[in-house]
């Protein structure tokens, strides 16, 4: 809502200035958003009359004038507007004019014949990117006065960002009002008197949709002259409030709209047939609008209906057949009042709205109709003449106002201040509010503008407002004293980020909406299809984080980085309806496993480094790692995840084929967890130590290759006595004193027993087991 | 006796041009050891007559003790220049650079968050959360937003193709999710990644907000003035932050707030909305508001983070750019 200062102060004139009313207002709730000047500063520009046109003897495309600037003779100007014509009127810059940009205006020779001034386009003055000629002047326009205040442009702009539920403001009375109670200055709204008919024709108005429409008023006017021009002080309000002038008619209507917050329609009432019905849309019935939208209406549509069906959408917008055109005569005004209910949420449907159903999707004063119709026609008569028949009112019941009732006590419950009973019921008087003592209460009728006051709490807000928020002092809340639970069997998400980072990983935050073809790649299909996405690249939720990993790893590629190192935790989305949203924890490496330097021979980074990676994330959970098949990784170099049994997540290197259409020169390795299981932690608890030394054992077993590290590990850890500590990995090897397609395995074997110190027999012995099962179970021998 | 001078000077003068540990201790055993010069001289004692024996003994025993002397100290001579060679021969350029591994780091919105986090934590909030994908009723309905209503028309919402799932516009939500299952007292915030469709230089389709709610009995829209503004000053470390509440709607809070703060050249920065929780809220998850009551808020974080770091792209947040994001490591 944007209007001018000048017109809201002819309303409401509080002892501010422009930035402090515009400060009261905002602390109010009603957002000055932007404070702007009607035009940019210039001076030395006056109304002027082209007396004469004649042509310049050395240049086809000047014209040299004899214009009246008033103030003696007339001077020579010469000017290069094509549309210069003897008779107009137009702002001209006089010699010592300054304009926008820094120009000064001086007598001054123009290809020989001497020019003093300079005739103006709107986009001279900086009024608009209109050069496309002289900004013409109405022929009333008093030759030889200042323009700036001619045309009013001493003068700021206000936008208002109102909220949805302050539609009694979206008017110039609207705002001037809360401003009166606000700042206690004197409203002095605009008397509207009511015209006297002359002429005895109505249209019979019909409420069907008595829950929908609670008030409609119509009138006739005959004979209106629709080319009259509106007048300039109208048309500069207009414009101010960014409305561009149409023809009088509908530039009234708009204006009335502004003023009051009343939407008014006029019809040309030669193309409406018999009697007007307010009624819902009829399967079938479409309407075509003003903005030459054909609209298919739902039987929801409220509409303004004649004898051949559809003529408006009520509250929203006119039909164009039957619109006020240039051949209009005669004219059916409509001042309405239709439910919130009734207009809400169609305009988003429809994909088009209009100031009209702006408004009435917000409440409008439903005490305004036959006010706001009486204002509209007056100023039709002063503009177009015409002949005015009287109103025709439909009435179906109002919309109630049931006073609401406030316990004084709970202002200072809420709010934490006590302004007192006297100063609250103070702030609802000036609010147009009526109110009643009820004991500890008041009662408090709402005005037929407000639609936002049905509860105690609204009453709360408004003493707050008024009051002033900024004089709500800050107080600290004594509270109970009772700690946080620290459960220490929970890891935080804080402390697997935390991990990870320590680990050499950078934490990305990457959408959470991807493309499709990231999808199909490596995820899990189907994902969840956005229906409004706002680019087909955008367009499916993710079921997996590694499409946007790898996303990020080329972005970064692309920017010259060799050495990537990336995680993030956040949601996937699986399941129909998004039914499952579990957190993940993704990474990706790639490139060198060490960053550049001088002390570690260079490597890349393989399936191990980032299974270390992960073992240390989860410790002290141990992750066992498993074969298996994922569509994103290599079927050779990928494993499932497992912790205590339960699949986890996968790791692997990125499968060659994506490689390739990713276009990466390195493959890089990734893991994604589920992170819930990597949350749950035990609690330590203590074992007795030994007092009694340990005693440590190599163990080298061949084997064949397919034999792999963790079987062997497993049946060994299955048949170890108890005085078997320890069963630890801690050689590969393959090559010279092995047959082609073996291997040997090197195990540490700690052994102990915390009674007694172990005897070499009865560590042999413990060995022994440890060979015999491995020799049953897969073949080995001992390496000799 | 001269010979006895002529093997103690011959003894010194063999010790003292020795480098070589083993070497002394050979040249040790020429004059100490079993067959040396001066354990043949105290064999030879027996020969003297009875009478000078002691004073030659004696003088025996003397020179003895001088040549274990000279030896102790030639010895601890030589351990100490071996010493000064091997340091100088071990000495490293400790300039050179540490070897191991690059750090990682946490992305400027997680440090952010885990600042708000802590703040928060500090006075008795506990943190909640809920799901991404959302379901109108918790995003709107529930929250005295109903159908059509024009508070709608504030988030431009993203829905999913094929039912009523919607991608939640604000972390508010949470709210009634957590107090479907928690009774007062309630101190909670919430983090979490919201959308909307919006997308420019400040507008992400995805960005992050951070909820709070505290109901209680006695908690009044002054507790909020000084809950919020304490933790923008605490946030900031500016105890001259100005934070300012003007009066503002959201359908689920009353009276309601916007939250700016003072910024830079008197600039007044929007930092979130709050308000009372609404009563139609609190009977919706059936809890009483004539004996409950307290206060909401969100607040953007990518913007807090934008603040903080000076950061003046909301995008450079989610293209992940290396160089950026170890800036804030």
């Amino acid at each position: 809502m944007k209007f001018s200062e000048q017109w809201l102060r002819t309303f409401v004139d509080p002892a501010l200035d422009t930035e402090a009313l515009a400060h009261a207002l905002t602390m109010a709730g009603l957002e000055v958003e932007e404070i702007a000047w009607a035009a940019p500063g210039f001076d030395g520009v006056v109304v002027a009359e082209v007396r004469h046109v004649g042509s310049h003897p050395d240049a086809d495309r000047l014209r040299v004038c004899e214009v009246d600037a008033g103030h003696g003779t007339p001077r020579t100007v010469v000017c290069g507007a094509p549309d210069v014509a003897a008779g107009m009127r137009v702002p001209c810059a006089l010699p010592g004019a300054k304009l926008p940009g820094g120009i000064e205006i001086r007598e001054a020779s123009v290809r020989g014949i001497a020019s003093a001034g300079m005739l103006c386009s709107a986009r001279e003055l900086g009024l608009s990117d209109d050069a496309s000629g002289l900004l013409r002047l109405p022929s009333d326009a008093p030759v030889g006065t200042d323009f700036r205040s001619y045309y009013d442009l001493d003068d700021r702009l206000l936008t208002l960002k109102l909220t949805s539920n302050r539609g009694d403001c979206l008017s110039v009375l609207g705002v001037a009002r809360d401003a009166a109670a606000l700042t206690g200055a004197t409203l002095r709204p605009v008397s509207i008197e009511p015209v006297t008919p002359t002429i005895a024709d109505r249209v019979a108005v019909r409420i069907e949709a008595g829950d929908a429409c609670r008030r409609y008023c119509g009138r006739v006017v005959r004979h209106v002259n629709v080319g009259a021009a509106t007048p300039l002080w109208m048309r500069r309000r207009l414009e101010k409030s960014g409305l561009r002038s149409i023809g009088a008619v509908v530039d009234v209507t708009n204006y009335v709209m502004l003023e009051l917050g009343q939407p008014l329609h006029a019809f040309d009432l030669a193309k409406l047939e018999g009697d007007i019905r307010v009624r819902f849309a009829r399967t079938g019935e479409r309407l075509l609008c003003l903005n030459e939208a054909d609209v298919a209406l739902a039987p929801d549509y409220l509409v303004i209906a004649d004898a051949t069906g559809p003529v408006a959408l009520a509250g929203i917008m006119g039909g164009k057949p039957t619109a006020v055109g240039d051949d209009t005569v005669d004219l059916f005004l409509e001042s309405a009042f239709f439910e919130p209910q009734a207009i809400g949420g169609r305009s988003r449907r429809l994909g088009f709205a209009s100031d009209s159903s702006h408004r009435f999707e917000r409440g409008v004063d439903f005490g305004m109709a036959a006010c706001a119709l009486e204002r509209a026609t007056r100023l039709i008569l002063e503009c177009c003449g015409g002949e005015p028949g009287p109103i025709t009112e439909a009435l179906t019941e109002l919309p109630a106002r049931p006073p609401v009732r406030l316990r004084t006590a709970r202002v200072p419950k809420l709010l934490g201040i006590d302004p007192g009973a006297d100063a609250v019921a103070a702030i609802f008087e000036r609010l147009s509010m009526l109110v009643l003592r009820d004991g500890d209460s008041l009662a408090v009728t709402p005005p037929s503008f407000r639609f936002d006051i049905v509860r105690e709490e609204d009453l709360v807000e408004e003493v707050a407002r008024v009051y002033g928020y900024d004089r709500i002092a800050p107080q600290p809340l004594a509270t109970a004293s009772a700690m946080l639970p620290l459960p220490e069997t929970t890891r935080t998400i804080r402390e697997l980020r935390a991990g990870l980072a320590l680990r050499d990983y950078q934490e990305a935050v990457t959408y959470a909406f991807v493309d499709p073809a990231w999808e199909a790649d490596f995820g899990v299909p189907p994902p969840l299809v956005l229906a409004n996405p706002i680019a087909s690249q955008m367009s499916v939720m993710r079921t997996t984080l590694l499409g946007g990993l790898v996303d990020r790893l080329r972005f970064n590629l692309n920017r010259r980085q060799i050495r990537v190192r990336l995680f993030e935790i956040g949601t996937v989305f699986l399941g129909a309806g998004g039914t499952q949203q579990p957190t993940r924890v993704g990474g990706l490496a790639y490139g060198p496993v060490l960053p550049e330097q001088w002390g570690s021979p260079a490597r890349n980074i393989d399936f191990f480094d980032v299974k270390g990676d992960l073992e240390a994330l989860c410790h002290p959970l141990a992750p066992t790692f498993e074969p298996a098949h994922h569509p994103a990784l290599h079927p050779g170099r990928a494993a499932r995840v497992f912790l205590a049994g339960q699949p986890v997540g996968w790791c692997g290197e990125l499968h060659p084929r994506w490689q390739r259409k990713y276009e990466l020169p390195l493959a890089p390795v990734m893991f994604e967890l589920d992170a819930e299981y990597l949350q749950g932690v035990p609690v330590p608890t203590y074992q007795e130590l030994s007092r009694f030394p340990s005693v440590r054992r190599d163990l080298a077993l061949v084997v064949d290759e397919k034999v792999s590290a963790a079987s062997l590990q497993g049946c060994l850890l299955r048949a170890a006595p108890d005085v078997v500590w320890e069963v630890v990995l801690f050689d590969v090897y393959r090559g010279k004193g092995l047959d082609i397609g073996k291997k040997s395995l090197a195990f540490r074997i700690l052994l102990q027993d915390t009674q007694r110190t172990l005897t070499d027999e009865e560590a042999d012995a413990a060995m022994a087991v440890l060979i015999t099962a491995a020799e049953q179970e897969h073949g080995a021998s001992l390496r000799s | 006796m001269q010979d006895l001078d002529t093997i103690v000077g011959e003894a010194l003068a063999h010790f003292t041009a020795i480098d070589d540990p083993d070497e002394l201790e050979r040249v040790k055993a020429r004059f100490l050891g079993k067959t040396g010069a001066l354990t043949d001289l105290l064999k030879g004692l027996g020969k003297l007559p009875p009478a000078e024996r002691p004073a030659a003994g004696s003088r025996i025993n003397e020179a003895k003790a001088k040549l274990e002397a000279a030896l102790d100290e030639r010895r601890e001579a030589i351990r100490v220049a071996r010493m000064e060679v091997r340091l100088q021969e071990e000495a490293l350029d400790v300039t050179l650079p540490g070897r191991g591994a690059g750090r990682g780091g946490l992305h400027p919105i997680t440090r952010t968050l885990d600042r708000i986090a802590g703040l928060f934590h500090s006075l008795g909030f506990e943190i909640a959360s809920g799901p991404e994908v959302e379901t109108d009723f918790y995003n709107f309905t529930a929250l005295n937003t109903p159908q059509d209503h024009p508070a709608r028309s504030m988030h431009d919402t993203f829905y999913l193709e094929g039912g009523q799932s919607l991608l939640r516009t604000h972390t508010s939500p949470i709210q009634i999710r957590y107090m479907e299952t928690h009774r007062p007292p309630i101190k909670i915030i919430a983090p979490g990644r919201v959308y909307r469709v919006d997308y420019d230089a400040t507008h992400s389709p995805m960005f992050h907000q951070i909820e709070g709610l505290w109901i209680d009995r006695d908690v009044s829209f002054a507790n909020l003035k000084f809950v919020l503004t304490d933790f923008l000053q605490r946030l900031f470390e500016r105890d001259d932050l100005v934070v300012r509440f003007r009066a503002s709607y959201f359908p689920f809070t009353e009276p309601s707030a916007e939250v700016d703060m003072r910024w830079g050249e008197g600039r007044w920065l929007e930092i979130g909305g709050c308000g009372m929780v609404h009563p139609n809220v609190l009977r919706q998850v059936a809890i009483d508001p004539e004996e409950y009551q307290g206060f909401a808020f969100g607040m953007g974080l990518d913007r807090i983070a934008m603040l903080r770091y000076g950061v003046d792209d909301l995008r450079l947040f989610f293209e992940n750019d290396l160089r950026f994001l170890r800036q804030f490591n």
